[in-house]
């Protein structure tokens, strides 16, 4: 009897304290979010550098003009699009395209709304040394691939040409490129860009031949210029079926993505997120501050706001 | 084929030899039956397809269900989304008590709760530890992590003493919780992340959650211990003198586990931290999320300067629980409520001299930056040591040529072998070392990789486990063996152990990348070097506490230091060194797991991948399979007499 009583009372207990209704999971924000009363903005940051120097300038914008808290999340592409639609982020400044969760949440589930473009245009390819291709310049035609594959090996890639490739969350068609091709090629998967780039700085110092997985923004490339092998032109639909790509990475307009909640109720910063925009070139700026100079993305910010006071200044809300 | 199996067999065969010689006879006669019938019945070849299930369907539709469900349905209105808020809105309590509190009060607290608990010393420890959270400019991160951290914590020892009492009451609860713990313990922490992942999405209660599921098993076998063991003399007087169930259990038995409690709560906060920065891939947010986002942009001295902090608090709470724990058996001091007050008003004080003075947050003007000096070490590092070296050759050389001679060899002679000769392999080897229950639960977890369809990259996996368990045992055995005869050796290597274990897994990553290229040379590396201090401390241990008079009984027959060590100390001390192996296979696998982020591939990849890509249907099958081959790993290692020592 008593047993029940106290069962009976832990429940009713339990649904007070949760005060009795349904729960909103379109509202999950962070636990740190707007502490001490402060206004906070939670900004996901994907794992590339180019990424971070959009937070940074972002962040140090939201927080020095617009008297905002800013924090950042790492968090991949795809997941995160599920966090901005729970409302766990408010803001993706970088995406590089994804139709299916775009069908999602967007049309779907309403859940997020479009942010405007981000004003820099990625594309992905494949791409072998300068040094490499300007002593052997056939070998940027992928057709000419398989006669370099005995000079591309690796312990990974196992008798055939090493294929790097970066990390798993990037968009990336490179297995079924390969196979379709028809290439003497081993894709080799880094597991992170961070490992990805460490290789490729050490095969650069050696002044070793490799072939990568890369894109454009990057910094890497001040550091270790290189060109890109052609594919098969790219037309519109040929990556329709991903088992079936036998061409080359379109060129993509990058976008951001708000949280639906946000974007209508967020103020000044929502108002500022949707008017951010800059060029590939301002953007490698900060990133190469930030990777290579091993600034801190905060100083990379400031160094950079210093400067181009005649570009934010338009971003900030009227 | 019988060649492959029969060398195993033998040199199992030593090592069992004197306890149990007609055993192992028998079980190599049986197993070379088997081969035989093997070979002749079902012939060579990797997993039949026929045999394996394909989940990533079924898996997908409750993947895409959940997330196109998660805000209507109400499994998730009425349960799943209160956990998620009860979790938001306890850490942001936390976080925000210790952001009022301010630096000072946060750091005062922290030394006085540790006088109060532990002593001068570790009160000292703890004082000097938050300031240096503070110098390297993380004192917020800090903070979140330790919001967290209280969340988990407390949420997994609330957990875990519930467990622990029940299966301490009542002996059908232990029998059947008992194979559940054992075998969490031994589980990887990154196969946890997914499934909560699946339900609650990125985001702290997942971190959260993650972190409770992994850190609660040892708080419940630590409790239920403690109350079984509770002296029968005493529990019989308390019977005698009329108390009843509940006074025997608060009075008697519950006092008498108090050890094994604290034991239980330093464990559970020790598992705690090392996930919160694992948790970092799902979203934790906080120190882990700032050692991820460094290791982005190959940042090691920004990478170290997120690290150390993790590495700092676990020392303090390890050192402030410990002594506690030590000091609980002793007398309780006069005057405990005094120095509590004394302690709570020290507390409150010093946070209201910093609100009243401003300084909330730690000054901007008073951090160090580390992250320039760390990085031109490793930049010289890579630059002088990767390769081109006379003689031994650079760092990727010897990669390159530990690829090549060590781990292709094993995982293509693993894949080559005949599935069930696979099976049959890990059953004798099992049986050998082990009991036919440890033997069978192996095969079954073998068995299920295959079934799951991912029989390949498991074998990769394995190999890859093997040859860093080898290496680190030969390391670490060594090691261990000087550090046992040479007490100012071992009194140089404990601060380092005590770093090495603690430190999270993620900071040493780039380091082995840039010293050994990208592949599974540098998982196996970081492998290796998370898995030595456990193996070098359990040797030594063994080796010191082999019997005195055996020694010196051996020392008066004329035995030289060598034949000491080969015909006295090491086989008294085999328990020891079968409990280094089953603990260095753990914990390999552990990081052999994370190694799917530096080109590791095999299973681990394939959980990055499912993490990564959102296609959680890949990415649980796999974390399934490691789940089983941790399982295995752990059962194939473990002596028979393990039991009757843990218990």
């Amino acid at each position: 009897m008593r047993r029940r009583t106290i069962a009976a009372a832990t429940a009713f207990g339990l649904l007070a304290l949760t005060g009795c209704g349904a729960a909103d999971m379109t509202r999950q924000s962070s636990p740190y979010a707007d502490a001490h009363g402060t206004r906070t903005v939670t900004l996901s940051v994907q794992s590339w550098v180019g990424a971070q120097a959009n937070t940074a300038v972002a962040g140090y914008l939201l927080k020095h003009e617009l008297g905002y808290r800013v924090d950042t999340v790492q968090i991949d592409e795809v997941p995160a699009w599920d966090a901005l639609s729970q409302g766990r982020v408010d803001a993706i400044l970088e995406d590089w395209g994804h139709p299916e969760q775009e069908q999602r949440y967007v049309a779907d589930k309403k859940t997020i709304a479009p942010g405007g473009e981000l004003g820099v245009t990625g594309h992905i390819g494949w791409f072998v040394p300068k040094y490499f291709a300007d002593a052997n310049p056939d070998v940027t035609d992928w057709k000419n691939l398989d006669k370099y594959a005995g000079r591309l090996r690796t312990a990974e890639s196992g008798g055939k040409g090493q294929l790097l490739d970066g990390s798993p969350s990037y968009v990336t068609h490179d297995k079924a490129l390969v196979r379709n091709l028809d290439l003497d090629y081993q894709v080799v998967f880094s597991g992170s860009e961070a490992a990805q780039i460490t290789q490729i700085k050490q095969f650069a110092k050696e002044k070793k031949p490799f072939l990568t997985y890369w894109y454009k923004p990057q910094w890497l490339f001040e550091q270790v210029p290189m060109t890109e092998v052609e594919l098969p032109a790219y037309k519109e639909g040929c990556d329709a079926d991903p088992e079936k790509v036998a061409c080359a990475y379109p060129h993509t307009p990058l976008r951001k993505f708000l949280n639906a909640r946000f974007a209508d109720g967020g103020g000044s910063a929502a108002e500022f997120l949707k008017k951010f925009r800059w060029t590939t070139q301002a953007q490698n700026e900060v990133a190469l501050l930030i990777a290579d100079r091993k600034l801190s993305p905060e100083e990379a910010a400031e160094r950079w706001v210093r400067k181009n006071e005649s570009v934010w200044r338009a971003w900030l809300p009227d | 084929m019988s060649t492959t199996a029969t060398p195993a067999a033998g040199a199992g065969a030593a090592l069992t030899g004197v306890v149990a010689r007609h055993r192992s006879a028998l079980i190599g006669g049986a197993a070379l039956v088997a081969l035989l019938l093997g070979a002749v019945l079902l012939g060579g070849g990797s997993w039949p397809a026929r045999l394996a299930v394909d989940l990533s369907g079924p898996l997908g539709d409750a993947s895409d269900w959940i997330i196109d469900n998660r805000d209507s349905h109400p499994l998730f209105l009425y349960f799943f989304g209160h956990i998620s808020n009860a979790v938001v809105l306890s850490v942001r309590a936390v976080y925000l008590v210790l952001l009022a509190a301010g630096w000072a009060g946060v750091t005062a607290a922290a030394g006085l709760v540790a006088w109060r608990l532990a002593g001068l010393r570790p009160a000292l420890t703890a004082v000097a530890a938050f300031a240096v959270c503070g110098l390297l400019g993380m004192w917020v991160p800090t903070m979140q992590t330790l919001a967290l951290m209280v969340v988990a914590v407390a949420a997994s020892v609330l957990l875990g003493a519930v467990l622990g009492l029940a299966a301490g009451l009542f002996d059908r609860v232990h029998r059947a919780l008992r194979p559940v713990l054992d075998t969490m313990q031994v589980l990887p922490a990154f196969a946890y992340l997914l499934p909560v992942v699946l339900v609650f999405g990125i985001g702290v209660p997942a971190a959260v959650l993650a972190t409770v599921v992994y850190a609660a098993p040892p708080m419940a076998r630590l409790t239920a211990l403690g109350l079984r063991g509770a002296d029968a003399g005493v529990m019989e007087a308390a019977a005698s003198l009329g108390a009843t169930g509940r006074q025997r259990l608060l009075t008697a038995r519950l006092p008498l586990a108090r050890k094994e409690l604290l034991l239980g709560v330093n464990q559970s906060i020790m598992m705690a931290l090392s996930m919160a920065v694992i948790a970092s891939v799902i979203g934790a947010g906080g120190l882990g999320d700032r050692v991820y986002q460094a290791l982005a942009s190959v940042d090691v001295g920004a990478a170290l300067a997120a690290g150390v902090p993790v590495v700092l608090l676990a020392v303090v709470l390890d050192r402030v629980t410990g002594a506690a724990g030590e000091r609980i058996g002793a007398a309780p001091a006069r005057g405990t409520g005094l120095g509590w007050a004394v302690a709570a008003a020290g507390t409150v004080a010093v946070a209201l001299v910093g609100r009243f003075t401003g300084r909330l947050s730690w000054p901007d003007d008073w951090t160090v930056d580390i992250a320039g000096s760390v990085n031109r070490a490793v930049d010289w590092m890579t630059a002088h040591l990767y390769s081109g070296i006379p003689v031994i050759g650079g760092t990727a050389d010897w990669a390159a040529r530990f690829t090549h001679g060590v781990l292709d060899p094993v995982r293509d002679g693993l894949q080559w072998l005949p599935w069930w000769a696979v099976l049959l392999l890990v059953g004798v080897v099992a049986q050998l070392i082990g009991t036919w229950r440890t033997a069978l639960t192996a095969v079954l977890a073998m068995t299920a990789i295959g079934v799951l369809g991912v029989w390949e990259p498991a074998l990769d996996t394995l190999s890859q486990v093997l040859a860093a368990v080898a290496v680190t045992l030969l390391a670490g055995v060594a090691t261990g063996v000087a550090a046992a005869r040479s007490p100012r050796l071992e009194r140089l290597l404990r601060p380092v152990l005590d770093v090495f274990q603690t430190m999270p897994q993620f900071v040493y990553l780039i380091p082995v990348v840039a010293l050994f290229g990208v592949g599974r040379a540098p998982a196996t590396a970081a492998a290796v070097v998370y898995a030595l201090p456990a193996v070098v401390r359990i040797t030594t241990q063994g080796m010191r506490a082999v019997d005195p008079v055996a020694m010196e009984s051996s020392r008066s027959l004329g035995a030289t230091g060598w034949q000491q060590l080969r015909q006295v100390q090491l086989p008294l001390a085999r328990p020891a060194l079968l409990l280094a192996v089953n603990q260095g296979v753990v914990l390999v696998l552990a990081v052999v797991i994370i190694g799917g982020l530096v080109g590791g591939g095999a299973l681990g990849y394939e959980v990055v991948f499912g993490l990564a890509q959102g296609d959680l249907a890949a990415g649980l099958v796999a974390g399934a399979a490691i789940v089983c081959l941790g399982l295995m790993l752990d059962r194939v290692t473990q002596p028979a007499g393990k039991e009757s020592r843990n218990a």
